[in-house]
């Protein structure tokens, strides 16, 4: 399939699926509206509303708050994630102690820890940053201590019979695997400090897109809703195309088959 | 046994780069019981020798080539490099593994230059070093790939530019080219015997293929089936040097020396054989 005509196909399911959408929601089929535009609200309705949004100017602000919370949840649940996954790599016995609660933790449905964040934090942006690390951390911890632990033994050995000191395999063997496996989560982790914060600003804040979006519902302003969840999708996508890019520009030494997303 | 387990290259002036003396090797199974690899091992390779170990597979060749690496400390007997007592690592030595050991989050070039910069060489002048060993290996327009974009001939070449760059005083070798086709062997055998006879370091050469360490080495040892493998046999190449493995292969006095030895091997070889249909 050529690279032109995968992308008309691409277009053609979005067009199709809006005009359905539109057919369903404005027209009477067998004397009926077939989708309550109350429900489902429709596709002019929606554009509208993204448009009044950016034309307004409103959205900057919530769109500001949720990348600033999303970047924060990613930056410090990875670094707590590598540190920690380092120690545990290195020191079987600590690991050993932990594993049961690292377990339990990672267990837990995040969603529960919101209302405790909120108490903790406050509304502002913290309480949604700090889910958004519980998400991150575990991913990040996980990958990072099973590249440590996963490095290849010739390749240990090799290292090893080239004269390196306890210092020099972490720079050139231990850290590079274990990048090599976080940055292979990379889509993952981001995606969930995303999640984390989205979700945060859900269950209660003062701005960002999931508020916009609960307060939409709030009114049952299902074309409020729709417009605030087309806003995160392209979101979504945006951050997504430039991990991408990270990743292709990090990870150069690896094959390009078997490269596969989560 | 053609010639003595002890003997060594051109007599009695050349320093003992490798002395291997009664060493048993034994590793404790999960079950609880004890497997022993290598039992009362003795071998002897003389500085700038160039040894070739043969013996039916999982006879215990690599940890033999192990033991002299200091990876693995033996249970009883003594290694001695250069007349001092192994107690760690073996600084001499240079290793050459089987499998893939190239960092594959590296450059050729950086995965050369790497034995250097961790001794700290200066970065420029160890990438230097680096690329003129690259030329030597004939990959010198290929120092900006990374070990996946390179055959499986080249990612050996680079292994072996990476070892020698070190300059160690001893070669380990374990199968070294056994994962590749037989004309990159030979090709790859004739690079190392050129490299070799410039300043004929101690060669411990582990294969399976006898053609190949008649080839390549002054002696051949021939290790027993496993377990418990014991050196057997002790046979002095005394072909003419330099060599082509291709066309030495083709000399009268190979074969006869092929067939003498084959005649020891084969009997450990359907030995080692049953002994791994039987487990």
């Amino acid at each position: 399939m050529s690279r032109t005509w995968l992308i008309v196909l691409q277009v053609l399911v979005a067009v199709v699926s809006i005009a359905l959408w539109h057919v369903l929601t404005t027209y009477q089929i067998f004397g009926a509206v077939l989708l309550p535009p109350f429900f489902f609200s429709n596709p002019l309705d929606v554009a509208q509303q993204i448009v009044a949004w950016f034309a307004s100017g409103v959205i900057w602000k919530h769109l500001w708050v949720t990348l600033i919370e999303s970047i924060l949840a990613f930056v410090l649940g990875s670094i707590g994630g590598v540190l920690v996954g380092f120690w545990f790599a290195r020191q079987p016995r600590t690991a050993a102690v932990f594993d049961p609660y690292v377990k339990m933790v990672n267990a837990l449905p995040r969603v529960v820890l919101a209302p405790i964040f909120t108490l903790w934090l406050g509304l502002g942006i913290w309480s949604k940053v700090a889910l958004g690390v519980t998400l991150v951390f575990f991913i990040v911890f996980f990958n990072v201590y099973q590249g440590v632990k996963e490095v290849s033994l010739t390749v240990l050995a090799n290292a090893r019979m080239l004269g390196m000191s306890e210092r020099q395999l972490m720079r050139h063997v231990y850290w590079p695997s274990a990048l090599s496996w976080m940055f292979s989560s990379l889509h993952t982790s981001v995606g969930f400090a995303v999640v984390g914060a989205v979700v945060g600003e859900y269950l209660g804040s003062a701005a960002g897109l999931g508020y916009l979006i609960q307060q939409a519902e709030g009114v049952f302003d299902v074309a409020g809703v729709f417009a605030g969840m087309f806003v995160l999708a392209a979101f979504v996508i945006v951050i997504d195309t430039l991990v991408t890019m990270v990743e292709r520009r990090l990870l150069v030494w690896r094959p390009l088959v078997g490269d596969s997303r989560p | 046994m053609a010639g003595g387990a002890t003997a060594t290259a051109q007599g009695n002036t050349q320093a003992t780069a490798i002395a291997l003396s009664e060493v048993s090797v034994a590793f404790r199974l999960g079950g609880g019981g004890l497997y022993t690899a290598v039992e009362r091992a003795t071998l002897n390779v003389a500085d700038g020798e160039f040894v070739a170990i043969v013996g039916p597979t999982g006879c215990g060749k690599s940890t033999l080539l192990n033991i002299a690496a200091g990876l693995i400390a033996p249970s009883s007997g003594r290694v001695d490099i250069f007349d001092s007592p192994l107690a760690a690592l073996n600084r001499q030595a240079g290793y050459l593994f089987q499998a893939d050991a190239l960092f594959p989050w590296k450059t050729a070039l950086e995965n050369v230059a790497i034995g250097l910069e961790t001794a700290g060489t200066p970065t420029v002048e160890a990438r230097a070093r680096a690329q003129s060993w690259l030329m030597r290996v004939g990959l010198s327009a290929f120092g900006d790939r990374y070990p996946h974009m390179l055959s499986g001939g080249q990612r050996k070449r680079v292994g072996l530019a990476q070892v020698l760059i070190r300059d160690p005083k001893i070669l380990l070798m374990d199968e070294p080219f056994g994962p590749l086709d037989a004309q990159t062997r030979q090709i790859m055998g004739n690079l190392l015997l050129d490299l070799w006879s410039g300043d004929r370091k101690a060669v411990l050469f582990v294969t399976h293929d006898l053609e190949e360490a008649i080839a390549l080495s002054d002696r051949v040892v021939i290790m027993s089936a496993g377990p418990a493998a014991r050196v057997i046999g002790d046979w002095r190449v005394k072909l003419a040097r330099p060599r082509d493995i291709g066309e030495i292969k083709l000399d009268h006095a190979f074969h006869e020396l092929h067939r003498d030895i084959w005649h020891m091997l084969k009997a450990e070889v359907i030995k080692g054989y049953a002994q791994t249909e039987g487990a």
